[in-house]
């Protein structure tokens, strides 16, 4: 059976979610922030961490955005193979959600032309990964992304030969060049295999999951607590002046590559990981 | 030390501050992030004055949310300053008092920062709701068309700061994370 979803629906949960994801970070951010501001030893970096916990509870009650930048509006669609769009463009149905979203909340616009830095005065266009699935619904995920911990990403397309010690070594130097710059304590999305933009979007898709799940694959879980925990002793903290809690979490996702190579990306993400799923 | 400041501040306030200091900055601040620095540098290039006078003043490298209706300002955190390094040395060589922003810098704007008695300061990063909070007043002063770019003299009251570079040139990025590296 095939279902019909207007693109005016598609435009008003957009519209929302770009507006909540950037007043109220979700609840598995929140309780990644509880633990770690228990378990930093250092006092100004406890301090900071209390100082981000109630700038969480300040952005939530005054209804005024976490962090001034806004971000540049990421946005992840699983299609159901059932679903038939009605009422125009998706994309612009996409766009249009984007546009009224920023305008209306009072958000940033952040997004410019690239050369001529010209901004485009709605925060348009959004970055828009499309994936069909099965089934007859649409399910959308809206994650701002901020540049201060954007900038500090990186691709290494390493050697088959540089295997996991290489992969370790890739994201804990990403890590560390990116020290107070990308606003720790960081969350740090790392995307294994594929081809070059393959890595670099299981990279961005890592940073949307959902911290309360633990990963399936045990090699991948226990890559991403290892990770943790290195991550952690590099003393960065929180704020990047000294401590214990350098990220909040790894993710990491992991696809098949060609024998010639081990692409891997490390897409950092500052603490305020914003994150709103809706299924319509 | 007395950890409240008043702003602008004078040489020998910004020398006596050291790494690490925790202080709260009450009075008048400027905005500039990337494209006002660019329009600076293109003005003092032309031989024209900067639309502030830059001695003993402070710029924050801030770009805000848009402000609701009643309030002075949106969301206000620091954005990161090493964008802003290309630019920084001929200002401070010009007297500029200290910046706030957030992350690390080059060693040409430190070596400024040792020639001319100035102090980095970084705010929270990504605390932006909070910060907002100490700016009570806020105005564009120049280069408007930039939106959110624009420069903006802001009253600041009890905003708080830590000192990251001092006039010696010590660097709390590079002590405090030595304390906590295990490796």
């Amino acid at each position: 059976m095939i279902r019909t979803i207007k693109t005016e629906e598609i435009v008003k949960n957009i519209k929302e979610m770009c507006i909540e994801s950037n007043y109220i970070l979700s609840k598995d951010m929140e309780h990644v922030f509880m633990e770690a501001a228990e378990k930093e030893k250092s006092a100004l970096g406890k301090q900071i961490l209390n100082q981000l916990e109630e700038n969480l509870t300040i952005a939530r009650e005054d209804h005024i955005p976490i962090c001034q930048d806004t971000g540049m509006a990421v946005i992840f669609m699983e299609i159901g193979q059932d679903v038939h769009i009605e009422g125009g463009s998706l994309k612009d149905a996409v766009n249009q959600g984007v546009r009224e979203g920023y305008m209306e909340g009072y958000l940033r616009k952040s997004v410019v032309s690239p050369i001529d830095r010209i901004n485009t005065q709605d925060n348009t266009p959004a970055v828009i990964h499309y994936d069909i699935t099965e089934g007859d619904q649409i399910s959308i995920t809206v994650a701002p992304k901020g540049f201060g911990s954007e900038n500090m990403s990186r691709v290494f397309m390493l050697k088959p030969a540089d295997g996991l010690e290489g992969i370790k070594d890739a994201i804990l130097t990403a890590v560390r060049d990116a020290g107070p710059n990308a606003c720790p304590p960081m969350v740090v999305g790392v995307g294994i295999g594929g081809t070059f933009e393959k890595c670099t979007e299981m990279a961005k898709y890592a940073l949307t999951r959902d911290l309360d799940h633990k990963t399936e694959d045990s090699q991948i879980r226990e890559l991403e607590e290892e990770m943790l925990i290195k991550i952690n002793k590099l003393g960065i903290g929180p704020g990047g002046l000294g401590g214990t809690v350098t990220a909040l979490a790894v993710n990491i996702e992991a696809f098949p590559t060609h024998i010639a190579g081990l692409p891997v990306a490390v897409n950092i993400c500052c603490h305020v990981n914003r994150h709103v799923h809706r299924v319509i | 030390m007395n950890n409240h400041m008043n702003v602008p501040i004078t040489r020998e306030e910004a020398e006596r501050l050291s790494a690490g200091d925790y202080i709260y900055l009450t009075g008048t601040i400027y905005t500039a992030r990337d494209a006002a620095h660019k329009r600076m540098q293109e003005t003092l290039d032309r031989g024209e004055e900067l639309p502030f006078n830059i001695k003993g003043n402070i710029i924050y490298y801030m770009g805000p949310s848009p402000a609701r209706e009643g309030r002075p300002i949106g969301s206000a955190g620091p954005t990161t300053a090493s964008r802003m390094d290309k630019y920084t040395p001929a200002l401070l060589d010009m007297g500029l008092g200290a910046m706030i922003g957030k992350g690390k810098r080059s060693k040409e704007v430190i070596d400024a920062i040792i020639r001319n008695g100035s102090v980095y300061l970084a705010a929270v990063g990504g605390a932006g709701a909070l910060l907002s909070q100490k700016i009570k007043k806020s105005e564009i002063i120049a280069y408007e068309d930039l939106g959110t770019e624009a420069i903006r003299r802001l009253e600041v009251e009890n905003f708080p700061v830590i000192v990251v570079i001092d006039s010696r040139g010590n660097n709390l990025y590079e002590t405090a994370i030595e304390e906590y590296k295990e490796e």
